[in-house]
């Protein structure tokens, strides 16, 4: 095992697939040899693999995507980076129309091997154009898969899968995760998709979170253990697929469960969560369902407005209490 | 050209605003006093002056994720705006929007947003609504080089050209965008050219010559407010520092940012004026104290003033 940063330990998962596999390709916005990416996860790739393969293209989001999909379906792999999650908006036609209806569309004649990196959150007070987590976005287009990781194994370990699947993969990012160390293999490994984690075992509540939040949930968590509240959180580091047999067995163990995520609360990632548990383990729950979620604003710039419409450990451990 | 003394200080001081308010942002930076990141405007003072001096009050800007300098030409309040880069309850925004995104709808500062190119279909939109209520007001909207690759500039000039748009386009063109260099992404070397493509006028002017600016900027709201539509230009300009608050800026070569600082924008004009005996040293030491005073004040001001209350973020998302 070996340490290593999430920004780094996705660098690795695109420098060894781009090794393996001659179609592996990158494209986006300041990615290559002079700036590296945005927060640096492709430093250092174009003087490896040269601008050919690592491709600085004009601020063009629409065509960075549009352009990745008519790779993908005429025999390349690219993995596009779009420079903030806030700006896939720009693209989204091509990704929620195109990419993600290519093969459907035409009776299973095409498909789009392509990735979508791109960071989401907030806590950097950079205001409503550069913050915003809109994963639920994603997971509302059949035919995309959308990848959450909160480690640096988790990180890299999906990154290879979404590059070496045959599917667009929306593959979500945090800015604020980029630095975090953990420990991942020195040999090579992937990480298979629709597999949740239980980042920490507990019999009391459940708390299902992804990305910064799992961290969050692992501090609420490790605080509420000094009570004598057990929680366990489960991260289930693919959106879609969904791992509802995990997120069900740990509900059906607990009785209770707390579903905390960064986005708006409305039409959100814990919305769909909290849908799924009230259709299929109803009769399992011993209390209500909670979520912690943005409070449907935009997330503002100054620091105590931001600091109060991001969840965080405080209202995690606010929202266990009130249901154990 | 314009020889009236009194408008010609008065570019010239609003130019020294925004290089001292850029210079006091950078350092309060540096103390960490601002949150987030900046996008200093210093060594471009010649084009948001010289085209906000075209205009009148009751005209409109657009800007940018660079927007300070924008702001200040267009006649901001100095003390609102610095609150709002440091977040506080006084800003223009409340403190809900930060550099990137300040407005002040009284003068007609439309917003800056930090999304590239995002403005240019908003100018056209204001431009639309000034023909529909049949004013005589523009609409300068201010992008850089990079947003220029941008569907949105194309199809947003496209429009205001086709339906005769009172709006004046203008692409700063400081050579970059964030480290990636114009010719990288474009293989004209005058954003003005694309003019053509949409049957309008485009002129590259140089972007350090405050009166060359005024000048073609002046010329182009003459035919706005006629009814003629509207104009692209492109201002060759360079920024003094790296993208935003934390780049280095390593891409760009020694020589170049040698050559550019000595085209500064702020010392040309000032020369100039004193070529043209408006301006004496003594004048203009008087100005520059004067401006120091004012700019001192904005960020004693801000920096006394409270940030908003935390339960303020659920005000104002909607009507
Ligand atoms: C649509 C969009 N893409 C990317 C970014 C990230 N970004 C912010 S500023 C910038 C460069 C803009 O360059 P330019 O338009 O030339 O303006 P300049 O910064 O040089 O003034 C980029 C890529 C963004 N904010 N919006
Ligand atoms: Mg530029």
């Amino acid at each position: 095992m070996k340490e290593i940063a999430y920004r780094d330990a996705l660098r690795e998962a695109l420098r060894e697939e781009m090794r393996r596999d001659q179609t592996v390709f990158l494209l986006g916005e300041d990615i290559g040899r002079f700036w590296g990416g945005a927060f640096k996860v492709t430093n250092g790739l174009a003087e490896e693999f040269g601008d050919e393969r690592v491709r600085d293209t004009p601020i063009s989001e629409s065509t960075i995507i549009g352009a990745a999909v008519g790779a993908a379906i005429t025999g390349m792999r690219p993995v596009a980076e779009i420079m903030f999650g806030d700006l896939t908006a720009l693209a989204m036609d091509q990704i929620a129309n195109q990419a993600a209806k290519i093969r459907y569309m035409f009776g299973g004649q095409a498909k789009a091997p392509m990735v979508i990196r791109t960071p989401f959150g907030g806590g950097v007070n950079i205001a409503s154009h550069h913050s915003q987590s809109l994963e639920a976005w994603f997971m509302h287009v059949p035919g995309l898969y959308v990848a959450v990781p909160s480690t640096p194994y988790d990180a890299k370990g999906l990154l290879k899968t979404a590059i070496r699947g045959d599917n667009p993969v929306f593959f979500c990012e945090h800015k604020l995760l980029y630095p975090l160390k953990g420990m991942i293999p020195e040999e090579e490994y992937t990480l298979p998709f629709g597999k949740a984690d239980v980042k920490r075992e507990g019999k009391d509540v459940t708390v299902f979170a992804t990305m910064f939040m799992v961290h969050q949930a692992l501090t609420a968590a490790e605080r509420l253990s000094r009570e004598n509240i057990s929680v366990e959180v489960i991260d289930p580091r693919t959106l879609v697929p969904l791992d509802k047999a995990a997120l069900l067995a740990s509900v059906k163990k607990t009785g209770r469960i707390v579903i905390v995520s960064e986005d708006c609360k409305t039409a959100g990632v814990s919305a769909e969560i909290a849908a799924i548990v009230a259709e299929e383990a109803i009769d399992y729950l011993d209390a209500p369902i909670k979520r912690v979620a943005e409070p449907d604003t935009p997330i503002p710039f100054s620091p105590p407005l931001e600091k109060f419409v991001i969840p965080d450990e405080n209202r995690i451990i606010k929202a266990v209490k009130e249901i154990v | 050209m314009t020889h009236d003394k009194e408008k010609l200080v008065e570019m010239y001081t609003k130019m020294l605003e925004i290089r001292f308010f850029e210079e006091k942002v950078y350092e309060l930076y540096g103390q960490n006093l601002v949150p987030g990141t900046i996008h200093l405007y210093a060594g471009e003072e010649a084009v948001a002056v010289g085209v906000c001096s075209a205009l009148s009050r009751e005209d409109y800007i657009v800007s940018t994720h660079r927007g300070h300098g924008h702001c200040i030409a267009k006649g901001a309040d100095l003390k609102k705006t610095m609150a709002e880069i440091l977040g506080k309850k006084t800003g223009y925004c409340k403190g809900k929007g930060g550099s990137m995104h300040i407005a002040d709808f009284n003068i007609g500062m439309l917003g800056a947003t930090a999304v590239v190119g995002a403005g240019v279909p908003i100018a056209s939109g204001a431009g639309l609504s000034i023909k529909l209520r049949g004013t005589d007001q523009v609409c300068a909207c201010f992008f850089g080089d990079g947003a220029s690759n941008q569907g949105t500039f194309h199809e947003g000039i496209n429009l205001a050209a086709t339906w005769a748009l009172p709006v004046l386009f203008v692409c700063e063109n400081n050579l970059y965008a964030m480290g990636t260099r114009q010719s990288q992404v474009m293989l004209i070397e005058n954003v003005a050219e694309r003019a053509s493509a949409y049957g309008i006028p485009g002129v590259t002017v140089d972007g350090n010559d405050v009166l060359a600016v005024y000048e073609v900027a002046e010329e182009a709201v003459k035919r706005a407010r006629v009814g003629k539509g509207p104009t692209l230009i492109e201002c060759k300009t360079y920024r003094h520092k790296g993208h935003s608050r934390v780049d280095p800026a390593t891409y760009r070569p020694k020589e170049e940012v040698a050559e550019w600082l000595k085209k500064d924008p702020i010392i040309r004009f000032r020369e100039q004026l004193f070529k043209m005996h408006v301006l004496t040293e003594e004048e203009a030491k008087e100005i520059e104290s004067k401006v120091t005073v004012a700019i001192n004040a904005a960020v004693k001001f801000a920096l006394e003033s409270p940030y908003p209350e935390p339960e303020e973020a659920l005000e104002d998302v909607y009507a």
